[in-house]
């Protein structure tokens, strides 16, 4: 039983390569089939940066290549044979100063460091001409949610792009990481985004765990499953409410709304907090399930199992949901593909990438195939959590039946292995979380990366725009329902 | 028709009669903290705290701060914390948030009479988040839904800050979003009043210590309302919204 997808680095095993072979290994990879996980650097001495790129091969297994390179000198870009590297060598640029030669378009992606408080400085994309006009929405939206920026530019009510500004939420969170006790930090952690508390939380208890040789048992990985997927469940219900709220669908709105009560009520009985909150800890989870919880939390699936499944005859058969999500929002597979776009959004335009694949197999009993669909719209994202939900009441049902019961548990996690660099993956509602740690000589935490799905599928959202009608926008992002603080860390 | 006949019996009776009632069950909500005196120089429960939020000589608990993450009440070797599942700790002064060894709970919001005659029939509320993680907000966008239907007291969001009685803040303001916050402030006619929702928006909770925040709009504007929580579970905004304007349930 694998608990997350991850690999763990002794420094001294990793080649640190100069900037251009770093560049070319990569490149190499990605022309063999390779998928780009992510690219991030730290700063170094005499004013380097040690440079890490993250890929995933076919079979699932993670690879790490480490360069080096001067920050005025900098890489060559990377961007403009795989168009998936533009958002991470943005974020090395914003976050070393380091240099990306030849970047098509090196725009902040949060504002932090010397830009923090230069949110209205950046110059939008301007198109000119006589029927052309702009909108202009946010950072503050007319929902309850949180804040962004987007700049419409139009032609007539069709969409020509979308431009997205972000980093509004961003609050530091990766350097609040280096400080104190890196045990203590979970609370921290499960605020990155607190909508996939549980997702965060399990990919840098992993982290930690593997840092410290701590084994995790079968039961506490079961556990944090029940928590994970509630989790999904909980979020996809809700972005389908929200979906079914902005085209008019009352009955679909009350109703897949009420049925996320459910799911987040259930979590709440076993956890104490609605957002999984509190659920897990380095070492192990806290959460107590006896007989009688049990025996709530499976009357509790056993109605979501039943109700969902009618809320969807009525919502998948109704005209008006298919008249206004089909066709709507496309992103087609060359380009989900092209972009790195991760998650429910990839899934949607078929790319199968699930990183449940390789993850907590009970026995190797459940194998779980990636819920694909092919149209690439608001309809196929629908669908996807649509079928999510499904497969999710089935893993949270097994993992209950198998183990009748949980008791808290916090294997102790005392100190963590010297140069050594981890990384670990886990799928949250949204596409994959990754969470990086290195340790200096002394096993301290040296650099903390935190990776959300939504940093990268922002940008399919833009493109999904594209051509579309500039009053289909609500629908489009409720449909990807992206995390800004996610984002902007 | 059959099918839309079949999701309305499913769904049932959702609505939750009497809100004041209400238990969440499994809820860690208000802490309590026995009388009992502590061990000599014991720090436990401080020191586990993420958010500095525990005083000592005699224990307190600062709500404002606090996560309810269950840290101090484990740490405890005297089992003096618990948490109980009472969702009812909305405050409307810092003082009214810390919660003291074996006392009664912290008063709850206290009836302002001036607000109760502006807006105790309608009050219209504008959300900004301003660093919030997602769950503050959408535990008060659950206010709306078929549960807790606060729209039965005339308590809505609306879109517009000119259309707002009430801002109401979540996150630990960031210095990116400081701006638009004071600019939504600015837009919203008088009279008008500030609720903090949430640990962050409180005390910047767990950023508190983060470099990128600006935490002067509530020094300007001083909340008539705190709601404590990490996020705060709907009903604890419920309680303190209901007996800061002092509306009558009628139960």
């Amino acid at each position: 039983m694998m608990p997350a997808v991850r690999i763990a680095c002794p420094l001294g095993t990793l080649a640190l390569l100069p900037a251009r072979e770093w560049s070319s290994r990569i490149g190499d990879l990605l022309r063999s089939g390779a998928r780009l996980v992510s690219m991030f650097g730290r700063p170094d001495v005499q004013e380097h940066a040690v440079l890490t790129a993250v890929l995933q091969g076919a079979e699932g297994a993670l690879e790490v290549v480490r360069g080096t390179a001067a920050r005025a000198i900098g890489v060559h870009t990377l961007t403009r044979d795989f168009p998936a590297a533009h958002v991470f060598e943005r974020e090395m640029h914003e976050q070393l100063g380091i240099r990306i030669a030849d970047h098509p378009w090196l725009k902040p992606i949060r504002y932090e460091g010397a830009g923090v408080g230069r949110m209205t400085d950046y110059p939008y994309y301007r198109l000119e001409g006589k029927e052309v006009h702009e909108v202009a929405v946010g950072p503050i939206h007319a929902g309850v949610i949180e804040p962004g920026a987007f700049r419409f530019s139009c032609l007539g009510e069709t969409v020509h792009h979308l431009e997205i500004q972000l980093g509004y939420q961003h609050r530091a969170a990766e350097e609040l990481l280096l400080r104190g006790d890196p045990f203590t930090r979970t609370p921290l952690i499960e605020t990155v985004a607190g909508d996939s508390s549980i997702a965060h939380a399990w990919a840098h208890c992993a982290a930690l765990e593997s840092l410290a040789a701590v084994a995790i048992t079968p039961g506490v990985d079961a556990s944090r499953t029940v928590g994970l997927e509630l989790e999904r469940i909980a979020m996809h219900l809700a972005t389908l409410a929200g979906l079914a709220q902005d085209i008019g669908f009352a009955q679909g709105a009350a109703t897949y709304g009420r049925l996320r009560t459910t799911a987040i009520n259930t979590s709440m009985r076993l956890c104490g907090s609605r957002f999984g909150r509190g659920w897990l800890r380095p070492g192990g989870s806290l959460v107590a399930m006896d007989a009688a919880v049990a025996a709530v939390v499976r009357g509790d699936l056993e109605l979501l199992r039943r109700d969902v499944s009618i809320i969807n005859t009525r919502f998948l058969g109704s005209t008006t949901v298919q008249h206004r999500l089909r066709g709507v929002g496309e992103v087609a597979l060359r380009d989900a593909k092209a972009l790195g776009l991760v998650g429910v959004v990839g899934r949607a335009s078929g790319v199968p990438l699930d990183q449940r694949t390789n993850l907590w197999l009970l026995d190797g009993a459940h194998t779980h195939e990636p819920c694909v669909e092919t149209t690439g719209d608001c309809w196929a994202r629908a669908r996807v959590r649509i079928r999510e939900i499904d497969r999710s009441i089935a893993l949270v049902s097994d993992a209950i039946d198998r183990f009748g019961a949980f008791t808290a548990t916090r294997a102790p996690v005392r100190s963590l292995a010297p140069d050594t660099l981890v990384v670990s993956i886990v799928e949250g509602v949204r596409g994959e979380v990754m969470h990086a740690i290195e340790t200096d000589a002394a096993g301290r935490v040296r650099h903390y990366k935190l990776q959300d799905p939504s940093l990268r599928n922002w940008f399919g959202l833009a493109l999904a725009l594209r051509g579309n009608d500039i009053s289909d926008f609500p629908i489009c992002n409720k449909s990807f329902d992206l995390s800004y603080c996610g984002n902007d860390l | 028709m059959w099918n839309a006949g079949q999701v309305r019996l499913s769904q049932g009776w959702q609505f939750i009669g009497d809100l004041r009632r209400a238990v969440p069950v499994g809820l860690r909500g208000r802490p309590e903290i026995a009388a009992a005196p502590c061990a000599d120089g014991c720090r436990a429960c401080a020191e586990v705290c993420p958010t500095n939020a525990i005083a000592l000589d005699p224990v307190r608990i600062d709500l404002g701060r606090c996560v309810f993450c269950n840290e101090c009440a484990v740490a405890c070797p005297a089992d003096k914390l618990v948490f109980t599942p009472e969702p009812r700790m909305g405050a409307t002064a810092l003082e009214g948030l810390v919660v003291h060894p074996g006392k009664a709970p912290p008063d709850p919001a206290s009836t302002s009479a001036a607000l109760h005659a502006l807006f105790g029939r309608s009050l219209k509320l504008r959300q900004v988040s301003a660093g919030g993680c997602n769950a503050c907000e959408m535990e008060l966008n659950a206010l709306a839904n078929v549960n807790f239907d606060l729209q039965r007291f005339g308590i809505e969001w609306v879109a517009s800050p000119r259309h707002a009685d009430a801002l109401v803040v979540t996150g630990p303001i960031t210095r990116n979003m400081a701006e638009a916050l004071q600019l939504a402030w600015d837009a919203m006619p008088e009279p008008r009043f500030v609720v903090s929702v949430g640990a962050c928006a409180i005390s910047g909770g767990l950023y508190a210590d983060s470099p990128v925040l600006d935490r002067g709009f509530p020094e300007r504007i001083q909340p008539a309302l705190y709601v404590p929580g990490c996020p705060p579970h709907p009903l604890t905004f419920i309680h303190a919204i209901l007996d800061l304007l002092g509306i009558d349930t009628g139960r």
